[in-house]
């Protein structure tokens, strides 16, 4: 449409991305200011900065000891850790596991092949709360994995394959059979075939998939509640921790709460167009 | 479809996913739905816990909390699933134009969706604060009363209705602006050579074409609102009473704070069988546009011949 846009319609998309960014600039903005700024409220354009929430949160890694902090809580570095640790591992095994399935659902007919895809279909839609009772149980009196970071990733793997597995399949139809069959000719096994051929073709559906399952593992809370113990307790545990006390630190929780925002929106602004084709497909190829 | 291949390699290439689902997702579920028959608390293994067949249902049933919670659970999810459709597709079909800076617009819109639930919590939980929240500062600034964001039944479930749609919004825009970028340019020159106007062409020709796209993206949305938990949890935990415990909330309560797993299961289950209803509808109706997608498609090449 070659109308020529209104003065309303950018005041249209200007209150949009007010909106949208509004809350996000507010948390970042109480997570630099002192406590005496929050309660009186000073505006969250105009006020002194300050790393303080920061140092307390992280007073485990600094190489100084900040002076307003009098003892350090190490809560929060090591569920730091522990979130990285899990998620990174988590979305590093659910790849593989989850590409070489999907290569096996789309590439191969076999035996069992309609009922894997439909059962990969049909537990998409399981949520944790529905897994909170089953895998408390079985994780701890049966596989012995409770209060384990492995523990933690076993489920986060299981919960995101699916997902990942749909995902990838439609990116895998994408490969141009020829070349596998090429590479299949030149004496490649099926798996190199599919570790030096496929693979590299598919990278920005890895992409996607990696992704969305380390957002999931890295946000995920209700499952890690119930499962870790407190030395492998992840950064959503720790808020929810200390906000269910009397009395609220804004600053500090705020800083926390930017900190475990920070990772997935340094991927959104990098890989969008990735997160957006994996979203799109999900809705088109339901 | 590769020919001559050794018969198992496919099922090496599945057997690792295949077993981590089955061990840590499929065996859960089924142990869950056993559960769901027994009078189980977490301090006993679940070979302890004494089988009471069809009572923790029966219990369910008649409990007017649970009752009360399934209530709240459909009204959210219908509400903003409706809400956020409504304000996703109009903002979709508005800003499907050509814009210099859609990239950078989009990449600002998906960032409510890729932050934590936890984190949109506790960004709400701020705003909403009695005395140092942002929106009441902003109601005193203009001279109004301030609002019992949370600390009101009605209030509080608006204002974790309002959290959601800021979150999920973005959600069906995206789509709904994917969709729209991709319907055939063809009808819709023939529609405006054809005199159709603005409205006209948004009601008879993009929204009816669109149709597909959107009935599944609002069905996963519903999916995904039945799944919402964490953000409740932060900002009301459920109360003030009953007014925003969704059942998700429930059964980690149950579980957690009554101890009661037998209970907690059969409503995971109850929960679980509502979502697998829409996930086939989602999936039934998918199946049934793509049939009739190649029926068309072959009829317009039998015609052609």
């Amino acid at each position: 449409m070659e109308r020529r846009a209104n003065p309303a319609f950018y005041a249209l998309l200007v209150a949009l991305v007010l909106m949208a960014v509004g809350p996000i600039w507010l948390m970042l903005a109480t997570s630099l200011k002192l406590n005496v700024d929050i309660i009186s409220g000073t505006s969250a354009l105009f006020f002194v900065p300050t790393l303080n929430n920061y140092e307390t949160v992280l007073c485990d890694y600094l190489w100084y000891e900040p002076e307003h902090v009098r003892r350090c809580d190490r809560t929060f570095g090591r569920a730091l850790v522990n979130s990285l640790i899990v998620s990174t591992v988590a979305t590093f095994l659910t790849l593989i596991l989850g590409c070489m399935a999907a290569y096996a659902l789309v590439r191969f007919r076999f035996m069992g092949r309609g009922v894997t895809s439909l059962t990969t279909l049909l537990v998409r839609m399981v949520p944790p709360a529905v897994l909170l009772v089953p895998v408390f149980g079985i994780w701890t009196f049966q596989y012995g994995l409770d209060g384990s970071r492995a523990g933690l990733v076993l489920v986060y793997v299981a919960m995101n394959l699916p997902f990942v597995i749909w995902i990838l399949q439609s990116f895998i139809v994408q490969v141009p059979i020829q070349l596998e069959e090429a590479a299949r000719m030149d004496g490649a096994g099926p798996f190199r075939t599919f570790f030096l051929v496929v693979l590299p073709l598919i990278k920005p559906g890895l992409a996607a998939a990696a992704i969305f399952t380390f957002r999931i593992a890295w946000n995920e809370f209700l499952l890690a509640n119930a499962l870790a113990d407190r030395n492998t307790r992840t950064v959503p545990v720790v808020i929810v921790n200390s906000i269910t006390e009397y009395d609220i630190d804004w600053g500090v929780i705020m800083a926390t709460g930017m900190l475990l925002a920070i990772p997935p929106i340094l991927f959104t602004l990098v890989a969008s167009r990735q997160i957006i084709t994996g979203m799109t497909a999900g809705a088109v190829k339901g | 479809m590769l020919a001559n291949v050794n018969r198992a390699t496919p099922y090496l290439f599945l057997a690792p996913a295949v077993l981590v689902m089955a061990v840590a997702l499929l065996y859960p579920i089924g142990y869950m739905i056993w559960a769901s028959f027994l009078d189980w608390n977490p301090s006993q293994r679940i070979g302890e816990a004494e089988f009471v067949g069809l009572r923790n249902y029966i219990y369910l049933l008649g409990d007017a909390a649970f009752r009360e919670s399934f209530w709240v659970t459909i009204r959210f999810a219908a509400i903003v699933v409706t809400v956020e459709m409504v304000l996703g597709v109009g903002l979709a079909l508005l800003l499907d134009r050509k814009l210099r800076g859609m990239t950078v617009l989009r990449t600002i819109f998906i960032l409510p969706m890729m932050i934590a639930p936890i984190v949109v919590g506790l960004m709400w939980r701020y705003m909403y604060h009695p005395t140092v929240g942002t929106l009441n500062r902003m109601l005193e600034s203009v001279g109004l009363p301030s609002a019992p964001w949370l600390s009101d039944g009605t209030w509080a479930f608006a204002s974790i209705v309002i959290a959601d749609i800021w979150q999920w919004t973005p959600f069906i825009f995206i789509l709904a602006l994917a969709a729209l970028q991709s319907l055939p340019q063809s009808a819709m020159e023939a529609a405006r050579i054809d005199g159709a106007s603005g409205w006209q062409l948004i009601w008879h020709v993009k929204l009816p074409l669109m149709l597909p796209v959107l009935i599944v993206t609002a069905l996963l949305r519903l999916i995904d609102a039945f799944k919402v938990l964490e953000v409740i949890l932060v900002l009301t935990n459920g109360g003030p009473g009953l007014s925003t415990e969704i059942v998700a909330l429930r059964i980690a309560r149950t579980a957690q704070e009554f101890q009661d797993l037998g209970t907690a299961a059969a409503m995971s289950n109850l929960l679980l069988i509502l979502l697998l209803v829409l996930t086939i509808l989602m999936f039934g109706y998918t199946r049934l546009t793509e049939r009739r997608a190649a029926r068309l498609a072959a009829a317009r090449e039998a015609e052609i011949t």
